[in-house]
């Protein structure tokens, strides 16, 4: 399916969108590396669904807007966006950060979401699980620890950067930063009202995560009604990437079995 | 021109294989690695030395604010610098630190200065940073909101100094119903302001707004980037249409003098290697955490490609004279060509670095202090205060 680029401005802010396919709306939130290309799970759901890939405000090519100091700003962000393309049986799938901005959605109105899929999503501590500091990690290092089969960090390394590359790079870099640093990406507030979400609700993690770990997986799941927790066998932090068939598969059937 | 003995107070004592498992002496570098015995002593040491100086007729003292490393033991500078207040008579004392947006609430510094103040009757020099990006990874406080925290910090302080209290203060990182500063600075309307930096011209453009006229203090880098930083100064202060005076410039340098240049070189150079090579040492992602420096800035030095921790000599700092060594003649020559080419009116000497022992950094200090200081002060000529 072809799918369109534009920006449109909401919030006062410059925002880059793709879009393709038709169906049911399935908003993409993406993580900290940004979502500057359409890529190919992109494409295979855009077979069955309309699929929105806004660059989140401080990324990428949108606008950095004043008003972006913490998640919760996001949030209400995406509820506009919601309102302005008028969408209603939203599935909002949401990686990493992009999850977390997903629940917190959710925590304050969930009723435009169809289903909610968080994959490996932040928000939440477990006392006591110390996680990888993102920000001490060389460049390299990243690209590693996001995949499980290292033939897929091999290729991302092997390309070259161009300067504009490298300024989004930074960019991600810094808005993340700005977003996550301390509470180091998480939000004590948003644990006490994950009972609120009564969208139906599928966590997905991959087995081999070295960005978040598993363990976070059911203890998310318990927090929020119905959640039904899975899990990637040899996959790292992007299961939409290193296994792009198998998280399609899934999704998909998730949400026609919500729809049912 | 006036003179300064610098003190960064490493940890001298490090072991200096720690390198072999750990790739910074920052951060993540286990305090088991420091020993309180030895610590006493070089604390003890450290201060004997700062007091030493007032006694061998520098101008000033200056000390630092770190955290959570082996290079600098001054987290808390006000704690250094009330030690001195009252064993030193003549110098002024420096804290080069606070840093301040690491402050939850910055009037912790307007208390601390202003306490340093009246005890030793007006010889403070206030000194305000954002810090290394070091820091934001000891202290856990967002560096994306650094340059923010910075600038509120220092209105919410100087107020404090200069307006009567009590006031309402509204900021976007602080609110206080209460600013009403016990006690008042000694010195009025308040403490002079240095602004330590490795080179901005954001920070440069702000200092020398003239509201403000900040003393601007490039530190640890090559003469070179001294005089374009200092030129640039100037020209800041042209553009604000006054001309700028020596007092609003100094420069931080390591010096160590000896009997010869030989000499010189022989006994500083596993010491200067050491600070260079090993207490310097971390990765870039450290040294330069995401929102420390402007997008611009960061593209610079991710082209630059060098990271800070590659391994350096004591020659290549001396050829771009970021380390100046030599027999008296030679340490004179340099220092006294350099500030004339360059105008600075504040010298801020690291005579202490790395892991120079006390009986070097002693005969140091002397040879410094008896066949540099007064040379400089005849040829240099020009008086200054203590800065804006």
């Amino acid at each position: 399916m072809p799918f369109r680029e534009f920006t449109e401005t909401i919030a006062g802010c410059n925002t880059r969108f793709m879009r393709g396919g038709s169906g049911q709306p399935l908003l993409f939130l993406h993580g900290a590396n940004g979502a500057a290309a359409w890529l190919p799970f992109m494409e295979a759901l855009s077979e069955r669904y309309d699929v929105i890939v806004p660059e989140h405000p401080g990324f990428g090519a949108s606008d950095m807007p004043d008003w972006l100091d913490n998640i919760g700003d996001l949030a209400f962000f995406y509820l506009d966006v919601i309102d302005h393309f008028g969408l209603s049986d939203v599935n909002l799938v949401g990686q990493s950060i992009g999850g977390w901005v997903a629940m917190e959605l959710a925590v304050r109105n969930d009723t435009s979401l169809a289903s909610l899929i968080l994959n490996a999503p932040r928000g939440i501590r477990i006392p006591g699980l110390r996680k990888p500091d993102i920000f001490l990690w060389s460049p390299e290092e990243t690209v590693r620890n996001l995949f499980h089969d290292q033939s897929f960090a091999e290729h991302v390394l092997a390309q070259p950067i161009d300067d504009e590359q490298q300024m989004v790079i930074l960019k991600n870099r810094l808005t993340t930063a700005k977003l996550a640093w301390q509470p180091r990406l998480y939000n004590p507030d948003l644990e006490k009202w994950l009972h609120r979400i009564s969208t139906p609700t599928l966590v997905l993690w991959g087995e081999q995560d070295k960005v978040i770990q598993l363990e976070y997986g059911p203890v998310l799941a318990s927090l929020i009604p119905g959640a039904i927790s899975e899990t990637l066998p040899d996959c790292g932090h992007l299961p939409q990437v290193e296994k792009a068939d198998d998280y399609v598969a899934r999704v998909s059937r998730f949400i026609e079995e919500v729809a049912r | 021109m006036k003179f300064y003995f610098m003190h960064l107070m490493p940890y001298a004592d490090l072991d200096l294989d720690y390198d072999k498992d750990y790739n910074s002496a920052w951060i993540t570098l286990p305090n088991s690695y420091y020993d309180p015995k030895k610590g006493h002593v070089l604390y003890n040491r450290y201060l004997d030395e700062l007091e030493y100086a007032d006694q061998l007729g520098f101008d000033g003292v200056c000390v630092n604010e770190h955290h959570q490393n082996a290079y600098g033991l001054m987290p808390i500078p006000a704690v250094t610098a009330g030690a001195l207040s009252r064993r030193t008579k003549n110098v002024k004392i420096a804290v080069l630190g606070r840093a301040l947006p690491l402050l939850n609430n910055p009037l912790v510094v307007a208390e601390e200065f202003t306490m340093l103040d009246n005890i030793t009757g007006g010889r403070l020099i206030a000194g305000f940073v954002r810090g290394i990006g070091a820091e934001y990874h000891a202290w856990g406080v967002n560096p994306a909101e650094s340059h923010g925290r910075f600038h509120e910090a220092h209105d919410l302080i100087t107020r404090a100094w200069t307006e009567t209290g009590p006031f309402h203060f509204e900021g976007k990182y602080y609110d206080f119903e209460y600013v009403n500063t016990w006690p008042r600075p000694y010195q009025q309307p308040r403490p002079p302001i240095w602004i330590p930096s490795q080179g901005s011209s954001e920070t440069i453009d702000w200092a020398a707004e003239p509201s403000r006229k900040y003393t601007y203090l490039q530190t640890f880098t090559p003469v070179s980037m001294l005089a374009k930083y200092m030129q640039m100064y100037k020209e800041v202060a042209e553009g604000y249409g006054y001309e700028a005076t020596e007092d609003q410039l100094g420069w931080s340098v390591p010096v160590y003098v000896a009997e010869t240049d030989e000499i010189a070189r022989r006994e500083a150079k596993p010491h200067i290697e050491n600070f260079l090579n090993k207490f310097l040492r971390m990765p870039k992602e450290m040294l330069l955490p995401p929102g420390y420096l402007s997008l611009k800035s960061m593209m610079g030095v991710m082209k630059a490609k060098s990271a800070i921790g590659g391994q350096q000599t004591i020659d290549t700092v001396m050829e771009k004279g970021m380390f100046i060594c030599g027999s008296p003649a030679t340490v004179r020559e340099k220092l006294e060509q350099y500030q004339k080419e360059i105008g600075f009116g504040h010298l801020l000497t690291l005579l202490q670095f790395g892991t120079l022992p006390a009986e070097l950094t002693r005969k140091n200090m002397e040879i410094y202090a008896k066949e540099v200081i007064p040379y400089l002060r005849e040829s240099t000529g020009a008086t200054v205060a203590a800065g804006a």
